[in-house]
């Protein structure tokens, strides 16, 4: 992946991986679709038991419901739909991850659908790697690095890089 | 004015003092000798270049400084006023507003400070302090002060030295520091501002110089002015003394006004969010009333209902604000069209009192912009051809405002040219929006001006003016869920109307469901709703009409619209909704009933999707969508094209 400037918006949430002085980063972790993904901590507002969530029609599929939070109106994202995993239908473990992101100039909350979320962890910039150009099934500009982490490799999705087209289309298709 | 920022209290009352400078060099062009108007943009001059001191806008200080000295001989007379004095003043009043929105190119300063100099032939930059000069409120023998800054001035960025110096600047000062007040030293709190000063001003200084020093703390602050009185007129003392001591009696003046209170809108977004959440809570509280018969619980409810419905309204009227502010804004822009196309254009304004929500009068500023351009640029004809026409040299551009039910309605007319129907005929023909040669009422021809395929087409030619980006004009209108007509006389004018809800926070809706989920309908748009008969169902399927009391009417069936996947309801219902001019029938499972909704914006994932104006939660904690009534009608339009063409 280049240093390509993907964001026009000086704030933006930034393609970059913000490690701390000791190389360390803190994230939450949670699973879709069988993988496992990590969100920097201090994106995260809070986690939600799964709620009454509206369907948008006409929405992208990446980002194609709504729900009530605390008395915002918060869109719901699953990245199946980035990483082109087959939808499946919500568990008892499933849970949704408020988020908070600078996308398009503007701080949005963002839910993300969760399988199961798992603890905060601190991941180390010298267990990762960039992703692989090739062998890999997803668009390569989603993925900032690939941490391994125990057993597990954690994929640190790129937010501004998934959402952004998505705002994009949005504001197109009017 | 206690805001935690300092620089942004000093920036809101900045703009605000660029305003009221703009305002009165906007008057000054016509009343080119007006003393009261050239002393006004003097004061707004000079207070703007001591507080921009104060707060640390030393470029802002510096370049105001240059303006005034040159302001100044205007007002001593020693320079007579010209518009182009004026227009270069106002250019230099936009600089100084980049300069405190930090966007100001500072070549520019330059060159407004250049022709500045050559219209005023100012041989060096003027000395830096006013020369006192007899206005009314002045004191032959100068002034004797008792001050006291608010005790947190320091902490709020006052500098209290600077402010010293200023007063010093006025004339012959001498200065005595009261230190009656300052506790011992370890009751001391380091940023608390203890001491007071006594001082003496003499000279022939006007009293409001010496508000104007002490402008950004004179609501909180002790201040007492007493005149300095020569020996020989001492008879008059008394008589003076009465008149001329004023102990900061602002705030008593202001509560016989009125009393002002400012607060940041996003203060007041804040508890329109509560309220909303309490008529979402007292409605689900009303139900579960409803549901149960006890008495008491129910006028319980009742009365919560009452009180919600009464706060809610006094709330909304916090957030109204006069159309004014936004009328005033294009006395500027009228002024600066009317030099650019060099035609003598007036600005008549009506009905500045009529309120509007703040944030709809933010969002009408762009279309209105672009409607008083065309008017301007196109419509009103140069002073040549009107007088040929028999029409007065200046043409008149005339905004309005008036309420009417729960709308404002907002007119836009001139004097100009009006609209060509042949040329609208011709060109709507070409681009084949009509079929040659049929017939159309004037309000359906019009009505094509809007048109999104009109106006791009390439090649737009001037067609009197309208055109280019009417439909952008009419999009927006129909975001603020409004409407705009246009009329037009040729050769004598055109007007545009604009219907505007008074505020976006609150819609009275239409609860509807669709497959398994439920959908709000603005109230104001619904004309009826019917059945739609298994019999009529299953004869509507292979076209999209209705006949309704005789009218055909064509449908959208939500649920395909809407992909639902929950199986119909046997007894589908129409809700009949219009625009101004065109129905449109929309199907759905369930007429749930009426319900009073807290519009919230969709997120910008989902504002794009046109269908949906915003959405609102339920009762029940649910969300539901609120559809945009005027794009579904154009989209059932569109489906049968009322013009008999093929889409």
């Amino acid at each position: 992946m280049s240093d390509h400037p993907a964001n026009l918006v000086a704030n933006d949430a930034t393609s970059t991986i913000a490690w701390d002085s000791h190389g360390e980063l803190e994230v939450l972790t949670f699973d879709v679709g069988g993988e496992s993904f990590a969100v920097e901590a201090v994106l995260v507002r809070e986690i939600i038991d799964l709620l009454p969530e509206t369907r948008v029609p006409g929405a992208s599929a990446l980002v194609d419901t709504m729900v009530n939070f605390r008395g915002r109106i918060v869109p719901v994202a699953d990245l199946r739909a980035a990483f082109a995993m087959p939808a499946a239908r919500p568990t008892a473990d499933s849970r949704i991850v408020v988020v908070e992101l600078m996308l398009g100039g503007e701080m949005l909350l963002l839910g993300l659908r969760g399988d199961r979320v798992h603890e905060v962890a601190t991941l180390a910039e010298a267990s990762s790697e960039e992703a692989p150009s090739i062998g890999m099934r997803w668009p390569p500009a989603y993925v900032r690095r690939l941490v391994r982490w125990r057993d597990d490799v954690i994929v640190l999705p790129d937010l501004a890089a998934i959402f952004t087209p998505a705002l994009a289309s949005a504001a197109t298709a009017g | 004015v206690t805001v935690e920022d300092p620089t942004t209290a000093f920036r809101v009352e900045a703009r605000e003092l660029l305003d009221q400078i703009e305002q009165a060099l906007l008057d000054l062009a016509h009343r080119l000798d007006d003393a009261t108007l050239i002393d006004l943009v003097f004061r707004g001059l000079h207070t703007l270049k001591g507080s921009g001191a104060m707060f640390g806008f030393d470029s802002l200080a510096s370049f105001t400084h240059h303006i005034e000295g040159a302001f100044d001989r205007v007002r001593k007379g020693r320079v007579r006023a010209t518009p182009g004095l004026v227009a270069t003043v106002l250019a230099a009043r936009d600089h100084m507003r980049g300069l405190i929105e930090g966007d100001a190119v500072p070549a520019e300063g330059e060159a407004i400070l250049a022709r500045l100099a050559a219209s005023v032939d100012l041989p060096d930059p003027a000395p830096a302090a006013p020369r006192p000069h007899a206005t009314p409120g002045t004191s032959a023998g100068g002034w004797r002060l008792s001050f006291r800054l608010p005790r947190e001035a320091l902490a709020h960025g006052t500098n209290a030295l600077a402010l010293l110096d200023e007063l010093r600047a006025l004339g012959d000062c001498t200065l005595v520091a009261r230190r009656d007040t300052i506790p011992a030293l370890d009751q001391l709190a380091e940023r608390d501002c203890l001491i007071g000063w006594e001082a003496e001003l003499r000279g022939d200084v006007p009293r409001g110089a010496i508000d104007d020093v002490f402008l950004f703390v004179l609501e909180d602050m002790e201040l007492t002015v007493t005149p300095i009185v020569p020996a020989e007129t001492a008879s008059a003392v008394a008589e003076l003394d009465r008149s001329g001591t004023e102990p900061v009696a602002r705030r008593a003046v202001r509560a016989l006004q009125g009393e002002l209170v400012r607060v940041p809108a996003t203060r007041l977004d804040a508890l329109m969010d509560r309220v909303g959440e309490l008529v979402i809570a007292q409605s689900r509280l009303s139900q579960l009333a409803g549901d149960r018969h006890d008495l008491l619980l129910r006028s319980v409810a009742e009365e919560i209902e009452r009180l919600s419905a009464d706060l809610r309204d006094t709330m909304m009227v916090l957030r109204m604000v006069p159309v004014a502010n936004l009328f005033g804004r294009f006395r500027r822009l009228v002024h600066d069209l009317a030099r650019e196309t060099g035609k003598a254009i007036a600005l008549e304004t009506a009905g500045e009192s009529t309120e509007i929500d703040k944030t709809v009068g933010e969002r009408l500023f762009d279309p209105l912009v672009h409607i008083v351009r065309n008017a301007c640029d196109h419509g009103l004809e140069d002073a040549a051809e009107r007088v040929a026409g028999g029409k007065p040299a200046t043409g008149t551009v005339r905004l309005a405002a008036h309420q009417a039910g729960g709308a404002a309605v907002i007119t836009i007319s001139d004097d100009g040219r009006g609209i060509s129907r042949e040329r609208v005929r011709a060109k709507a023909e070409a681009s084949g929006l009509v079929a040659p040669g049929q017939a159309l009422a004037d309000a359906d021809l019009f009505a094509l001006i809007f048109h999104p395929g009109f106006s791009t087409a390439a090649a737009v030619t001037n067609l009197s003016g309208r055109g280019v980006g009417m439909d952008v004009v009419k999009r927006e209108i129909e975001r603020l869920r409004g409407t705009i007509a246009l009329a037009s006389i040729e050769g004598a004018g055109t007007t545009i109307t604009l219907r505007i809800p008074l505020t976006l926070a609150i819609v009275d809706g239409l609860l509807v469901r669709v497959g398994a989920e439920r959908y709000v309908i603005p109230l104001a748009a619904v004309e009826e709703c019917v059945e739609l008969s298994a019999e009529e169902d299953r004869r509507s399927l292979g076209r999209s009409l209705i006949t309704l009391r005789d009218r055909l009417i064509p449908f959208l069936r939500l649920r395909e619209l809407f992909a639902a996947a929950a199986p119909p309801d046997p007894y589908q219902k129409i809700v009949v909704v219009a625009t101004a001019r065109e129905r449109v029938g929309l199907v759905v499972d369930q007429i749930i009933g009426s319900h009073q909704t807290v519009v919230k914006a969709l997120s910008p994932f989902h504002q794009g999707i046109g269908t949906f104006s915003g959405a609102t939660i339920l009762g029940d904690g649910g969300v539901a969508l609120i559809l945009d009534v005027a794009q579904l009608v154009t989209r059932g339009q569109q489906a049968e094209p009322p013009l008999g063409q093929a889409a």
